[in-house]
């Protein structure tokens, strides 16, 4: 822990006023910081402050501040989420910080997601890439017995730390290449892993990873950024398994387009 | 204007009525399903799994969601499980039993009919959410693990890690997503309902407002269902979602949709306690720990001594000692309630005294510690990234917080409100809880609901309801969104001194002193009194700096804020007017003599329905009798 004293922090902080105005860095001084608060806590703090002056508050996203919805996002010191393990912005508690300290604060900068305003940042991308196949299709009504299949311990943890995925983009602001792989790998992993993910396992991978190729996103070049930033710690050997459900797929999978009606 | 209560439970033994409801109700022809649009308000469990079923069997859905993707809906913070009456686990469950024990839990102020068919369907639950991927925990052998909830003496809880909520709405959202895809769904983001549109008397369409460009806009449909989770945010501090509001409902209500039992709230008993002014949510920690952490406080008032120092014989395990038999895990409201009284007799501990332990220590020694990693790890890294303790070599501090709103919209059988058309689903609506929700039946009424119910009622009501052509152009829409128009101008035109949280805060702290875990005569005088006041001076003297030419976040709270000041104003009513205690309503007036709540059947076997009479008139209540013809009415007891 670095202080149980109140402390003094100065920001910068990223404005843009819409999605076309220019951007800048803007100076601001938070007094009477409790180590004890989150970060958001921080920046409402501040916000009381502008809208007290009159002036408009900063905007940023966040909605469950329990580190599960994904919502939150930001580019703390150069880092998503600011670097911590396993953590989003809305758990870093500013007991991290010292007294005195400067903090950058930035959107997640992708080409894939562009700035609304201030923090805040499109990331609609996220749900067309699940749109394009991120789901098992299983309509209502259908389903047999759930213990009528079974599937293995390690088979389940495993599709388990896939699925922790919660679509903040982190991955995607923290490769160099802006790319979707861990976030989309995950996906694709766990449904993959599990028997029910198999009768469109192929279709899903080529489906969602070439979806993901038109929306902006960049491709994995190995550096592991993501995995290093990512709030649930998804782990890069889901890209790996997405990497060889492509191939498995590319080569062997084909739809004939069919006419024929039927009955 | 006054609506008739009607609940609509059909005819027929309990077994029976819903398939029988089924059978009777009019059905759409897969050919005609697409003439028809829905608009599904909220994203969560409910909204998600409607919008979803919906868009499958062939209706046009339009799915609004306040957040940037439906997929952040406040669901996805359930943390426990969701119960289902498999009898996987051989200890003699039944549909009867999962039925039984959620009405006690909702100390016998919920509708019969709706809590059979919720424990009826919640088997096809489980079901359908395996078939969509959701990796719910496992045995070696591959069958699904289940463990134990409060008020329950059976193991039937399936969970997905501490996150089963989330995996869920995920199984939803993707449900979701493919009908995205294949154009049935047309998904409008970060926008928000600002009212509701009634033509002929029935639901035909919403106003919404793009929160990014800050535009008003109307969209028309058929009928709409309204699933937008639950207004436990009018404390200020709850565990709900920072977007969580009464705003839907509320403007619903004032359109005619009765309000019933505002006053049923859940407050949770495992939360970390609050600790600065600043704060701006509580965290809950799930329900499960308790399968595993001993509740304690010392013997002795204001200890001094730290956890590890006070002997075995100088804790008072008062949980174990007063429910012998239900033990930790007893139900939420009873939980809080013998925390708060532990507090108030000055046995609280950590700096502010408002806390209570919750242990581990005597698990890690029985089971190891790698055991309980694997059960709860998550949960206790999270305690540690907000407190900085480590649960692992102290105990936990933890605090009852507001969790969950059983109130809400009323609705009949078919999930239809007062209003024909405006249909109520999830936390959004009233019926399955009662006055006290047991765990992991939220996430169960959720996808109940959606899932299941309403793509019944919902066709028995298109296919037998007269409905004329209508557009947005209709004066309706115009005076409608007029309405919102002028509200907005006016809190834009306020310019005073105080921003929406400060007012919100001040709400908060009438709502926890006057209107939380205990509620008195005087207290809820003083509250009504006090909220007023506070309401009065908000229309005078709110800051909402800017305008609406973009995106205006202190706009859209202070919007928020506003309904909420209206909302606790009846809460508190609702309090007032309910002479008992019942579930998570406690009225010091009326408690045993070993501070338990005492319910009184003769005078308050009812739900209380609240109608809008306008600006300056008092609201009425109104009552919907709650008949028992399979549960024997019975002192709830957990000891």
């Amino acid at each position: 822990m670095a202080s149980n004293e109140n402390m003094t922090l100065n920001l910068k902080i990223w404005r843009q006023s819409n999605s076309t105005a220019e951007g800048k860095l803007v100076d601001y001084r938070v007094d009477n910081v409790s180590p004890d608060m989150s970060f958001l806590e921080m920046i409402d703090v501040l916000n009381e402050q502008l809208i007290n002056k009159g002036e408009d508050r900063i905007a940023f996203d966040h909605d469950c501040r329990e580190g599960i919805c994904g919502m939150c996002s930001m580019m703390i010191n150069g880092k998503a989420h600011g670097g911590f393990k396993s953590t989003t912005t809305c758990q870093v508690h500013m007991r991290l910080y010292k007294n005195g300290d400067t903090i950058v604060i930035e959107p997640f900068r992708a080409t894939a997601f562009p700035i609304i305003k201030d923090l805040t940042v499109n990331r609609g991308a996220i749900d067309k890439v699940m749109a394009a196949g991120g789901y098992i299709s299983a309509s209502t009504g259908n389903a047999p017995d759930a213990n009528a299949m079974l599937i293995p311990k390690p088979i389940a943890d495993e599709a388990m730390d896939a699925a922790a995925c919660i679509g903040c983009g982190a991955c995607v602001a923290s490769c160099p290449n802006g790319s979707g792989m861990l976030f989309m790998g995950a996906k694709i992993s766990q449904l993959a892993l599990l028997p029910q993910g198999q009768p469109e396992a192929p279709r899903r991978a080529l489906n969602m990873v070439h979806t993901h190729d038109t929306l902006g996103f960049g491709n994995c070049t190995n550096h592991a950024e993501c995995e290093a930033t990512c709030p649930k710690s998804i782990s890069i050997e889901h890209i790996a398994r997405m990497n060889r459900e492509y191939l498995k797929a590319a080569f062997s999978y084909h739809e004939k387009k069919r006419s024929d009606g039927g009955a | 204007m006054t609506f008739k209560l009607d609940p609509k439970i059909p005819e027929g033994p309990l077994s029976e009525k819903w398939s029988k409801h089924k059978f009777e109700s009019k059905r759409v022809n897969p050919a005609n399903k697409r003439k028809f649009t829905v608009i599904v308000v909220g994203t969560g469990l409910a909204g998600g799994s409607a919008a979803a079923t919906l868009a499958e069997l062939g209706y046009n859905v339009l799915s609004f969601c306040i957040q940037d993707t439906p997929r952040r809906a406040h669901s996805i913070a359930a943390q426990g499980g969701i119960n289902g009456a498999k009898n996987y686990t051989n200890d003699g469950d039944s549909v009867k039993n999962l039925f039984y024990d959620t009405i006690k839990g909702g100390d016998y102020r919920s509708r019969e009919a709706n809590v059979y068919r919720l424990a009826e369907v919640a088997n096809n639950i489980i079901d359908q959410m395996v078939s969509q991927g959701v990796p719910f925990a496992r045995e070696y052998g591959g069958y699904l693990d289940n463990r134990s909830f409060g008020g329950a003496q059976v193991s039937r809880t399936f969970y997905a890690r501490g996150q089963t909520g989330q995996q869920l709405l995920l199984g939803a959202y993707s449900g979701m997503m493919k009908m995205v895809a294949k154009g049935k769904i047309k998904q409008y983001i970060r926008r928000e309902m600002m009212d509701l549109v009634t033509i002929n008397g029935k639901a035909r369409g919403i106003i919404v407002r793009n929160l990014v460009t800050g535009e008003l806009e109307r969209y028309a449909a058929d009928a709409v269902l309204l699933c937008t989770g639950g207004y436990g945010n009018v404390f200020y501090l709850s565990t709900n979602a920072q977007h969580s509001n009464v705003t839907a409902s509320w403007r619903c209500y004032k359109r005619g949709a009765g309000f019933a039992n505002p006053c049923f709230t859940q407050i949770h008993p495992t939360c970390i306690p609050v600790h600065g002014d600043y704060q701006s949510k509580l965290t809950l920690m799930s329900e499960s720990l308790r399968n595993d952490g001993r509740v304690w406080v010392p013997k002795k008032e204001n200890d001094p001594r730290k956890p590890a120092d006070i002997p075995e014989e100088e804790r008072d395990y008062y949980l174990e000692r007063i429910y012998p038999s239900f033990g930790n895990l007893a139900p939420r409201d009873v939980s809080s309630r013998q925390a708060k009284f532990r507090c108030d007799e000055g046995k609280g501990v950590g700096p502010t005294k408002q806390a209570v332990y919750l242990d581990f220590r005597d698990a890690i020694k029985r089971d190891g510690l790698e055991t309980i990693a694997g059960r709860y790890g998550n949960l206790f890294e999270m305690y540690e990234r907000i407190t900085a303790d480590d649960p692992y070599k102290t105990p936990m501090m933890i605090f009852p917080a507001v969790h969950y709103t059983m109130g809400g919209l009323w609705v009949d059988y078919n999930l239809m409100s007062t209003i024909p058309g405006l249909h109520v689903l999830g936390e959004a609506n009233f019926s399955d809880h009662g006055a006290n929700r047991l765990g992991a039946s939220a996430l169960m009424q959720g996808l109940a609901d959606g899932y299941f119910v309403i793509p019944y009622t919902l066709s028995n009501y298109l296919a037998s309801t007269p409905l004329e052509q209508v557009t947005t152009e209709d004066n309706a829409f115009k005076d409608a969104e007029e309405a919102v128009k002028i509200q907005t101008n006016k809190l834009l035109a306020i310019k005073g001194k105080k921003s929406a949280s400060e007012f919100h805060k001040q709400l908060g702290h009438y709502m926890w002193d006057y209107v939380g875990m205990s509620r008195s005569e005087a207290g809820l005088k003083k509250a009504i009194d006090g909220i007023r006041k506070l309401k009065e001076e908000f229309w005078q003297n709110v800051n909402v700096p800017g305008d609406t030419s973009n995106y205006n976040l202190e706009l859209h709270k202070a919007a928020r804020v506003a309904d909420f000041i209206e909302l606790g104003e009846l809460m508190a009513l609702d309090a007032l007017e309910r002479n008992e205690s019942c579930g998570g309503h406690f009225r010091e007036e009326y408690q045993t003599s070993d501070n338990e709540a005492k319910r009184d059947d003769e005078k308050f076997t009812h739900a209380a329905v609240w109608e809008y009479t306008g600006v300056n008139s008092s609201p009425v209540r109104h009552t919907e009798e709650l008949k028992f013809e399979n549960v024997k009415l019975a002192t709830r007891s957990y000891k």
